[in-house]
C-alpha cells in the first residue's frame, strides 16, 4: 500500500488521515495474516514460513488477503507464530510452531482453524479497545500494538490512534497539565526502582535552563529480560510519541534513545520509525502547528550493563566510561551535558500515550492502588510456556506461573521464581499467592527490576544461582566504588568456596555481613542491589547453603565438585549414554554394565538425561 | 550500522605494520565517517561522538588497534588515554583481532538454568581457549553474550550471526566442525 | 562588651508574592549574622518606619550555629510593608535570608559596617540624618539549613557537604579518595572509596560524607555502629586487594591507607582472595608505577587530567580489573607524560612513587675513585625540614648544607648559583628579542615538566621558550667543564648529584642532549624526600645539625636565585637584571610583588625605561595551557612569561615532602623563600661575584659562543597522543 504521506500540521488533518487510513486498510484487506517477526521469531525460523506464505498467496491467487510482518506476539514457546485476522469481524485464529509446509493450509483456511495445526488461545485482552469479556489473565497496554501492526509502517500505527495523544497534548494541554496527568495516573518507572514518573517530570519541568533532554533508556541488560526489545521491535512509534510528549511536558527539544548495540533489529525499526515520523511532521519543527519542536537521536550502548543506571547512561552518551556518579545532583536537575534530563525506560514510555488518550482515571482502574497499570514480564526458565506476558499489577505469581505459563516443564517440582535479575531475589513456593507489584516484591526481598521472571525447579541449586548472578555483577561492575569492585569479588569467591564444599560456617556469616555492607555502602543502585540474590537465597534457602557447607552435598546435584555420576546394575549396555557423553568417559561392552570414569567426567548430566533405564546415579 | 560485526577481520601484514596504511580504503571509509560528524556544532561536546565513532571504526576494521584509536582521538580532539579508557570499559569493543568464527554462548538466566555454563565450558575445552579469548590460529573467538531474547530456545549459542537453540554438550563438537568446514 | 560591632541595615520590604494582603505584613524570615566571638545575649532590633517603634527578636528565636554564627527567626506578621531598619548588636557580618518568600526583601543596604565607636543613637542619627551610607545591592541569600550532627544542632550554609560540616565541628570523618587543594580550587570528589560513609536518619543507605550536601532537617550520625562497621568493611576490602608489604613500601609512614588501618585498629586481614597483579612500570627515570597497590581513588587522574591537563591517565577496564593507567596500559616512558610527579603527590598509597636513586648516591659516595659533588635546588631548602617533623616554613638552609656534608659529599654546592647563571643567559636573550621585537613572548624553560609538555602539546610555539638550559643542567655543564678543569679531575670521575623538589628533573638529566660525549652533566638526581630518607638512614639528627655555608665557587647565590623556588620567581629574577641592564640604572625596589603568589595565572605590566613590559606567570600546566591557548587565539599578548609545571611552582614539586592536600603548607614554604631572598646581601643575579668571575675566567660574556655551547639547548617536537 503505497500512498503518498502528507505532512500533517494540525489536528483536523490527523483525524482525517487516521480515518482515511483505516478505511483504506479495511477496504483492501479482508484477511490479514500476521507473521511474528521479532528477533525470537526469526531465531525460531519465521523467515522461511513467511516466504512460503507469500508463495502460497501468489499461487492461490487470493484477493483481499494481506501478509503483515509484525513484532513479537509474546508467544515464544510456540514460535514461529502466525495470527490470521478477519478485518471486518475482528475474529482471529493464532497458530503456533508453524512450519513452511503449513503455509498453504493456513492461507486456504482463512479464520477457520486449519486442520492439524497447533492453535493457541489468545490469553489477553486490550483494555483500551475492549472489555475483558473472555476473562483473560493478560491485559495489553504496552504490548497493544506489538504483534498486531507492521512496525515499519507508520500508517498502521496511525490507524491504531497513533500520534493522537501527542496531538492532544500539543494543542489542548499545557506542560503542567501533562505532568499532572501523568502524576495523577500513578505511573511508576518500569525500569526497576518504580520511581513515580510524573514526579520525575515535574522536577525537570521546574528547571530554568532552556536546554533539556528526554532520554529513553533502552539499554536493557538484565540476563533473561527482553521486554524492551520486543516493544521497540513491535511498536517503536509508541515510544517515540511518548518521548515527544515528555519533551513537551518538561520543555525539552531533544530526545535520545540509548539502545543496546546488541539489538540490531530494534535499532533498524527505530531508525525507520524516526524517519517516517519526521516525514509526516510528527518529529521536527513546529509539530502540529503548535510551535513545539522536538527531534530524536539514537545513541548506541557498547556492552555495559551498568549503563542501565541513569547517571552511567548519561556518562556513556557523553562519550565517557559508563561509571555512575553520585546523586545529588539528580539528572532532572543536572543531567546530560549538565542540563535537566529525564531518563525513562522503554516500557514506561510505552504507557504514556495510552494514559493521555484515555486519562489517568482509566489507567488507575487497572492494577493496584500503589502500582497502577500493567507490567510486562519475560517469563523463562523451567516453565512450559516461555514468553512475553503483560499482566495487570496485582496478578498473583501462581496465576502467572501455572495459569499463563502452564506450569513447570517435564512435570518437575517448582522451587523458586527469580524476579528483578541480578538486582532481585528469589521467591519460594509458599509465597506463590503473593500478588505482585513494586511494593510486595520488595517486602519479599526481591524487586520488580525490569521484568525478567525466571522459573526454577528442583534441579536448580540456589547457591549456584546466587553465584551466577554474582558472576554477572562481577563482569558488569564498573569498578568505581570499593564495595562493588572488591566486595562483590569476595562474595563471589565465598560462594565459589561453598559450591566446592570448601567453606565453613564462618564463611556463611561473612557472606551475610558483607552482603549487608555492600547494600549499605555501594555508590549506585546497581551496586546497592547487587547482593540481593545472595541475601534472598540465603534467607529463603538456608538449608541448601547448610547442605553444601555441613554435609558437602549439593541437594540439586548441580555443583560439579560435590556430585559424582555412576552407573548402577539397571544398565542394559545400550550404549546411548556412551554416545551422548561429550568427553567419552563412559566405557563398557555392549549389553554389559557400563562404567563412568569419574576423573574425566565433566558432570554435564547428558548420560542421566539420556538413560531410559534409570541406570545413572547422581550423588 | 552500529552492531554490524560481519566485516572481515583485518590483520596487518608484516611489511605494512600500520593497519591504516595497509588498508587505505578502510582508512578512507573511517575518515569520511568522522568528517561527516557535525563536530563544528558540538564545541566542548565532541566526546559525545566517541562511542558511535568507535562502533563505526570497529565495523570497518573488525577491531580497534592503536592506530585506529589515534585517528579517532585526533578527529575528536581527545587524549588517547580517554579513548582507550572507553574501549577497555565496554565489552563490545576490542583492541585485539577477533577470530574468524565468533562463538558466543548466551549467559542469560534462562540459558543458565538450562545449562549454558556447561556449554561454555565445553566450547572452552574443545577450543582450548577461555571465555574472551581467540584461538591461536585466529579461527575462533569464544565469548559470553547477554540475553539474546530467544529464551524459549535456551540454552542458546550465537555462532557468528546465527542462533543455535537447545544446545546440548554433544552438539559443541559438531558446531566447531561445521565452522571449520565453512572456513575451508 | 568592648569592641562590639553593630550592623545596621535599611531594608525595604515589598509586597510579598503570597502574603496576606489585608494585614500588609511580612512572612517569617531569617537574619543570619556572624561575630568574632560568642555574643552573650544575641538580639536583633527592628526599628519600624521612622524609628519610633521597635521589635526585639531574642531568646529562643535566635539559634546559634557553628563558628559564632547566629540565625534569628523574625516571626510572620511583625513588620508591615515599607522601609525599616534592622540592627544587630555585636556582629561583624550580617545577611538577610528568607526561607519562605525569596522575592519580598527587595533591597537591603548596610548602613554602617564595623563602627565600634558609635553608639546606637549615633547610628540612628546617621540612618535618619545624612550619614555616610554605603549602599550595596543585597544579593539573594539562600536559606540556611539546620542539621543535627550526633545530636548537636547546627545551622550551616546550604550546599555544604556533610564532611565540611563535621570538620567545622571538629569531627574528623576518615576519607581516602577525597582530595581537596584549597589554594588551587581543586576538589576531587568522586565518592568512590566509601570510607567516609555516615548514617543519616530516614535514609535507607549510608551516605558518603564527602559528596553529600546537607539538607534542612538532616540528622547525621557519624559514629553509629552501622557507619563504623561499614567503614571498617571498606578498609578490610581495600586491604584484601592490596599488598601487605608496608615495611618495604616507598610510601611507608606516608601512606593514608596505612594510617587508616592503624587508626581503625585493623589487626588481621578479614577477607582473603584474589589480588590484582600488574607488571611494575620502571621504564623511566622519574616515576615508578606499582599498580598492585592502586586503590582506585583516581586522585592521580584529577592531578594529571584536570590540574595539569597532561591527559595520560584514565580508568581502564572495569570491575575488579579496573585500574588507572595510560593508554594501552603502556609504560609512562612511551606516553606524553611530563613526569611532573603531581600524580605521585596525589597518590594516597605507594602505587605511584619516585624512582628512588638513593642507593646509587651511596655507591658513588663510597667509591674512592670518584669525586662526588652535590647541588641542591632552591625549593629543597623550603621543605627539607618538614621531613623531620619540623613545622612548615621553619627552614634552615645552613642545616641542609650540613646534612649534605655529613652524608659525605666532597663539596656541597647550590643550584641557586646556576639559577643566577640562567638569569644571565635568559635575560640577555630576552633583551635581544625585545630590542628586535621578535619571537616574543619569551617563555621560561627551566622547568623540565613544562618543556616536555610544550614539546608534546604546543610544538607550534617552540620558538618561544628561552634556549637557556635549566639551572640544574647549567650547573652540570659548568661542573663537568670549568669546575672539573679547575680542580683537575676528569669529567668521568666527577659525579654530580642533584637534590631536587622535582621528579621531572630526574628525567631531564637523562635527556641525551645533556650527555655530551656520553658523559652525563648530571649523574644522579634525588628528590627532597629521598635526601631526607638518606639522612635518616645515616642517623643524621636534624636538631643537632650546625648551620654551615655552601662551598665555593659554585655555592654563592643572590636572592634572585633563591626565588626560583616559587611561581613568579624566575620572572622576577629576570626582571631585576633585565631592567638594570636596559636602563643602566639601579632598581629602587627589587620586589616585583605583582608576579608573586600561588594563584594559577598572574599578569603584570612593568615599566622598564620607556618600555612597558607585559609579563605573565602561570603555574600548573592546566593554567599554562589556558594562557597559551589565549595567546594562540590572539586574545592576549605578552613580552615575557614564566611557566612552572607544578601549581605554585617548585615549592610544590612532585619530589617534596607530601602535603596531603594541606595547601597552607605551600604558603609557608613560599613565605620562607621570599624571606631568604629578603635577607640576602645580594639580590640580583648579575651582582653575584662568582658569576662575574665565571664569565671573566671562562665564558666571556652572556650569550657568547662558549655560553651557547655550554648553557643553551634545543627542543624537539614529540607525539601528542
Amino acid at each position: 500500500m503505497t500512498v503518498a504521506k502528507p505532512i500533517i500540521t494540525n489536528s483536523a488533518q490527523l483525524t482525517e488521515f487516521t480515518a482515511q487510513t483505516r478505511t483504506r486498510m479495511s477496504d483492501v484487506t479482508k484477511i490479514n495474516i500476521l507473521v511474528s517477526m521479532g528477533t525470537c521469531g526469526i531465531a525460531a525460523g519465521t523467515t522461511p514460513v513467511l516466504k512460503a506464505l507469500e508463495e502460497s498467496l501468489a499461487a492461490q491467487n487470493l484477493t483481499g488477503v494481506k501478509i503483515t510482518r509484525v513484532g513479537c506476539m509474546g508467544l515464544c514457546h510456540s514460535e514461529p507464530t502466525i495470527e490470521v485476522v478477519d478485518t471486518a469481524s475482528g475474529k482471529s485464529v493464532i497458530y503456533g510452531n508453524v512450519k513452511a509446509s503449513h503455509a498453504e493450509a493456513i492461507v486456504a483456511a482463512g479464520v477457520h482453524p486449519a486442520e492439524g495445526l497447533k492453535v493457541i488461545e489468545r490469553g489477553w485482552y486490550y483494555p483500551e479497545d475492549e472489555e475483558n469479556t473472555q476473562d483473560a489473565p493478560q491485559a495489553r497496554i504496552v504490548l497493544r500494538n506489538s504483534g498486531r501492526i507492521n512496525p515499519e509502517d507508520i500508517q498502521e500505527y496511525i490507524a491504531q490512534s497513533g500520534y493522537q495523544a501527542l496531538c492532544k497534548v500539543l494543542l489542548e494541554m499545557s506542560p503542567k497539565q501533562v505532568v499532572a496527568e501523568i502524576t495523577d495516573s500513578g505511573l511508576r518507572g518500569r525500569g526497576g526502582g518504580g520511581f513515580p514518573t510524573g514526579r520525575k517530570w515535574s522536577f525537570a519541568n521546574a528547571q530554568k535552563p532552556k536546554e533539556k533532554y528526554v532520554i529513553c533508556n533502552a539499554d536493557e541488560g538484565d540476563p533473561g529480560a527482553f521486554m524492551d526489545r520486543a516493544i521497540l521491535e513491535g511498536d517503536p512509534h509508541a515510544v517515540l510519541e511518548a518521548m515527544a510528549i515528555a519533551g513537551f511536558a518538561i520543555g525539552a527539544k531533544n530526545g535520545i534513545v540509548y539502545i543496546r548495540a546488541e539489538y540490531p533489529l530494534a535499532i533498524e525499526r527505530l531508525q525507520i520509525a524516526i524517519h517516517q515520523a519526521r516525514e509526516m511532521g510528527f518529529l521536527g519543527k513546529n509539530i502540529f502547528g503548535s510551535g513545539f519542536d522536538f527531534d530524536i537521536d539514537l545513541k548506541f550502548g557498547a556492552g555495559a550493563f551498568v549503563c542501565g543506571e541513569e547517571t552511567a547512561l548519561i556518562a556513556s552518551i557523553e562519550g565517557k566510561r559508563g561509571e555512575p556518579t553520585y546523586k545529588p545532583p539528580f539528572p532532572a536537575i543536572a543531567g546530560l551535558w549538565g542540563k535537566p534530563t529525564i531518563v525513562n525506560n522503554v516500557e514506561t514510555f510505552a504507557n504514556v500515550c495510552a494514559i493521555i488518550r484515555n486519562g489517568a482515571g482509566w489507567f488507575k482502574r487497572i492494577g493496584t492502588t500503589g502500582s497502577p497499570g500493567t507490567k510486562v514480564f519475560a517469563l523463562a526458565g523451567k516453565i512450559n510456556q516461555v514468553g512475553l506476558i503483560e499482566v495487570p499489577m496485582g496478578t498473583s505469581l501462581r496465576e502467572i506461573i501455572y495459569g499463563i505459563g502452564k506450569g513447570i516443564r517435564n512435570g518437575k517440582q517448582f522451587k523458586a521464581v527469580q524476579t528483578g535479575g541480578p538486582s532481585g531475589g528469589c521467591i519460594k513456593r509458599d509465597q506463590l499467592d503473593t500478588t505482585i507489584d513494586y511494593d510486595t516484591l520488595v517486602l519479599l526481598g526481591s524487586m520488580m527490576g525490569s521484568g525478567g521472571m525466571i522459573i526454577m525447579d528442583e534441579d536448580d541449586c540456589m547457591v549456584s544461582v546466587a553465584r551466577f548472578f554474582l558472576e554477572f555483577t562481577l563482569d558488569e561492575s564498573c569498578g568505581k566504588c570499593t564495595p562493588c569492585r572488591i566486595g562483590n569479588k569476595r562474595l563471589h569467591e565465598m560462594l565459589t568456596k561453598i559450591t566446592q564444599g570448601k567453606a565453613d560456617m564462618q564463611t556463611l556469616q561473612k557472606l551475610r555481613d558483607l552482603s549487608a555492607s555492600i547494600k549499605d555502602t555501594a555508590l549506585c543502585g546497581l551496586g546497592q542491589s547487587s547482593p540481593n540474590p545472595v541475601r534472598s537465597t540465603m534467607n529463603q534457602f538456608e538449608d541448601e547453603y547448610l547442605a553444601h557447607i555441613l554435609e558437602g552435598k549439593c541437594p540439586a546435584g548441580v555443583c560439579a565438585d560435590l556430585v559424582t555420576y555412576s552407573i548402577n546394575e539397571n544398565c542394559t549396555g545400550c550404549a546411548v549414554c556412551k554416545k551422548r557423553c561429550p568427553v567419552d568417559c563412559i566405557r563398557g561392552e555392549k549389553k554389559s554394565v557400563h562404567v563412568i570414569d569419574a576423573e574425566a567426567c565433566i558432570k554435564c548430566g547428558m548420560c542421566l538425561s539420556s538413560c531410559k533405564f534409570n541406570a545413572i546415579d547422581r550423588k | 550500522m552500529a552492531s554490524d560485526t560481519s566485516t572481515n577481520v583485518t590483520t596487518p601484514t608484516a611489511d605494512a605494520p600500520n593497519l591504516l596504511d595497509a588498508f587505505p580504503d578502510k582508512r578512507q571509509a573511517l575518515e569520511e565517517y568522522l568528517d561527516s560528524l557535525p563536530l563544528a556544532r558540538a564545541a566542548g561536546r565532541k566526546k559525545g561522538f566517541l562511542i558511535q565513532s568507535l562502533h563505526r571504526a570497529q565495523a570497518i576494521f573488525g577491531y580497534l588497534p592503536e592506530e585506529v584509536q589515534v585517528l579517532v582521538a585526533k578527529k575528536l580532539e581527545l587524549h588517547l588515554s580517554e579513548v582507550y579508557g572507553v574501549i577497555s570499559f565496554y565489552s563490545f569493543f576490542t583492541d585485539k583481532p577477533v577470530g574468524k568464527h565468533k562463538i558466543n554462548v548466551c549467559t542469560g538466566t534462562a540459558c543458565f538454568v538450562r545449562g549454558a555454563d556447561i556449554i561454555l565450558q565445553e566450547f572452552a575445552r574443545q577450543l582450548k581457549i577461555s571465555e574472551g579469548e581467540t584461538s591461536e590460529d585466529g579461527m575462533f573467538s569464544l565469548g559470553g553474550l547477554r540475553c539474546v531474547g530467544a529464551c524459549s530456545l535456551a540454552p542458546v549459542v550465537m555462532v557468528n550471526e546465527d542462533v543455535e537453540g537447545n544446545v546440548e554438550p554433544p552438539m559443541v563438537k559438531k558446531i566447531i566442525r561445521r565452522c571449520m568446514q565453512e572456513g575451508e | 562588651m568592648n569592641n562590639t560591632f553593630t550592623q545596621i541595615h535599611t531594608v525595604k520590604f515589598q509586597q510579598p508574592l503570597h502574603a496576606d494582603v489585608e494585614t500588609n505584613h511580612n512572612p517569617a524570615f531569617e537574619v543570619r549574622f556572624e561575630a568574632d566571638g560568642e555574643i552573650p545575649v544575641p538580639q536583633v532590633v527592628i526599628w519600624l518606619g521612622s524609628g519610633e517603634e521597635q521589635h526585639v527578636v531574642q531568646g529562643e528565636q535566635i539559634r546559634k550555629g557553628i563558628n559564632n554564627t547566629y540565625v534569628a527567626t523574625v516571626p510572620a506578621n511583625l513588620i508591615p510593608i515599607g522601609d525599616h531598619m534592622l540592627q544587630v548588636q555585636g556582629c561583624r557580618k550580617l545577611d538577610l535570608a528568607t526561607a519562605i518568600e525569596p522575592d519580598w526583601v527587595k533591597t537591603s543596604k548596610p548602613l554602617n559596617i564595623d563602627t565600634p565607636s558609635l553608639t546606637t543613637q549615633q547610628l540612628l542619627a546617621r540612618r535618619f540624618g545624612k550619614g555616610p551610607v554605603r549602599p550595596t545591592e543585597a544579593k539573594p541569600i539562600p536559606a540556611m539549613v539546620r542539621v543535627t550532627v550526633n545530636g548537636q544542632q547546627v545551622v550551616v550554609e546550604p550546599e555544604t557537604t556533610i564532611l565540611e560540616v563535621t570538620r567545622q565541628l571538629g569531627i574528623r570523618i576518615p576519607t581516602l579518595c577525597h582530595f581537596k587543594l584549597d589554594s588551587f580550587n581543586v576538589e576531587h570528589r568522586m565518592g568512590s572509596c566509601r570510607v567516609c560513609v555516615v548514617e543519616v536518619e530516614d535514609r535507607h543507605n549510608l551516605l558518603p560524607a564527602c559528596c553529600t550536601p546537607v539538607v534542612d532537617g538532616m540528622k547525621i550520625k557519624t559514629n553509629s555502629l552501622r557507619a563504623i562497621n561499614a567503614r571498617r568493611t571498606m578498609l578490610d576490602l581495600i586491604l584484601s586487594d592490596h599488598p601487605k608489604e608496608c615495611l618495604t613500601c616507598e610510601a611507608n609512614q606516608s601512606c593514608e591507607l596505612q594510617n587508616l588501618a592503624h587508626e581503625f585498629g585493623l589487626h588481621k586481614v578479614l577477607y582473603e582472595g584474589e589480588q590484582s597483579t600488574y607488571a611494575i612500570d620502571l621504564a623511566n627515570e622519574a616515576i615508578v608505577r606499582n599498580l598492585d597497590k592502586c586503590i582506585m581513588c583516581r586522585r592521580c587522574e584529577t592531578a594529571c587530567n584536570e590540574i595539569q591537563t597532561v591527559g595520560i591517565l584514565s580508568g581502564v577496564r572495569r570491575g575488579f580489573e579496573a585500574v588507572v593507567a595510560p593508554t594501552g596500559e603502556k609504560s609512562l616512558a612511551d606516553t606524553k607524560c611530563v613526569f611532573c610527579g603531581q600524580c605521585v603527590a596525589a597518590c594516597p598509597v605507594g602505587a605511584l612513587s619516585a624512582n628512588n636513586r638513593t642507593y646509587d648516591v651511596w655507591t658513588a659516595l663510597n667509591n674512592p675513585r670518584k669525586k662526588v659533588i652535590v647541588q641542591t635546588a632552591p625549593a629543597v631548602r623550603a621543605a627539607f625540614h618538614e621531613a623531620f617533623d619540623k613545622p612548615a616554613g621553619s627552614c634552615s638552609t645552613g642545616k641542609l648544607v650540613s646534612a649534605l656534608r655529613n652524608l659525605g659529599f666532597d663539596h656541597v654546592f647550590d643550584t641557586d648559583f646556576a639559577a643566577d647563571l640562567t638569569i644571565m643567559e635568559e635575560a640577555t636573550e630576552f633583551i635581544a628579542r625585545l630590542n628586535k621585537n621578535e619571537n616574543l613572548p619569551i617563555l621560561t624553560s627551566c622547568c623540565p615538566g613544562w618543556v616536555k609538555f610544550f614539546e608534546h602539546q604546543f610544538p607550534e610555539l617552540m620558538y618561544m621558550p628561552s634556549t637557556a638550559k635549566s639551572p640544574q643542567q647549567m650547573f652540570g655543564a659548568i661542573a663537568k667543564s670549568y669546575y672539573a678543569n679547575k680542580i683537575g679531575v676528569n669529567p668521568e670521575d666527577l659525579v654530580v648529584v642533584s637534590v631536587m623538589p622535582c621528579l621531572a628533573k630526574k628525567y631531564e638529566a637523562s635527556r641525551s642532549e645533556f650527555a655530551p660525549g656520553g658523559i652525563r652533566d648530571v649523574d644522579i638526581v634525588i628528590s627532597t624526600r629521598e635526601l631526607a630518607s638518606m639522612c635518616k638512614e645515616a642517623g643524621i639528627m636534624y636538631d643537632s645539625l650546625p648551620e654551615s655555608d655552601f662551598d665555593n665557587p659554585l655555592g654563592e647565590s643572590s636572592g634572585a636565585g633563591v626565588i626560583f623556588a616559587a611561581s613568579g620567581g624566575v620572572l622576577e629574577a629576570a626582571l631585576r637584571s633585565a631592567s638594570e641592564w636596559l636602563t643602566g640604572e639601579t632598581l629602587a625596589n627589587v620586589d616585583f610583588e605583582a608576579v608573586r603568589g600561588l594563584s594559577g595565572i598572574r599578569e603584570a605590566t612593568v615599566t622598564i625605561g620607556d618600555t612597558q613590559v607585559k609579563a605573565a606567570v602561570a603555574s600548573g600546566l592546566g593554567n599554562a595551557r589556558r594562557l597559551l591557548e589565549k595567546i594562540k587565539a590572539g586574545d592576549a599578548s605578552y613580552h615575557a612569561i614564566e611557566i612552572m609545571a607544578c601549581p605554585g611552582g617548585c615549592i610544590n614539586g612532585g619530589g617534596q615532602p607530601f602535603i596531603h592536600g594541606d595547601t597552607r603548607i605551600l604558603e609557608k614554604r613560599r613565605a620562607a623563600i621570599y624571606a631568604e631572598d629578603a635577607h640576602k646581601p645580594i639580590r640580583k643575579s648579575h651582582e653575584n661575584e662568582y658569576i662575574k668571575k665565571l664569565y671573566e675566567e671562562f665564558l666571556g660574556e652572556p650569550g657568547s659562543e662558549k655560553a651557547h655551547q655550554l648553557l643553551h639547548t634545543h627542543f624537539q617536537k614529540r607525539d601528542n597522543l
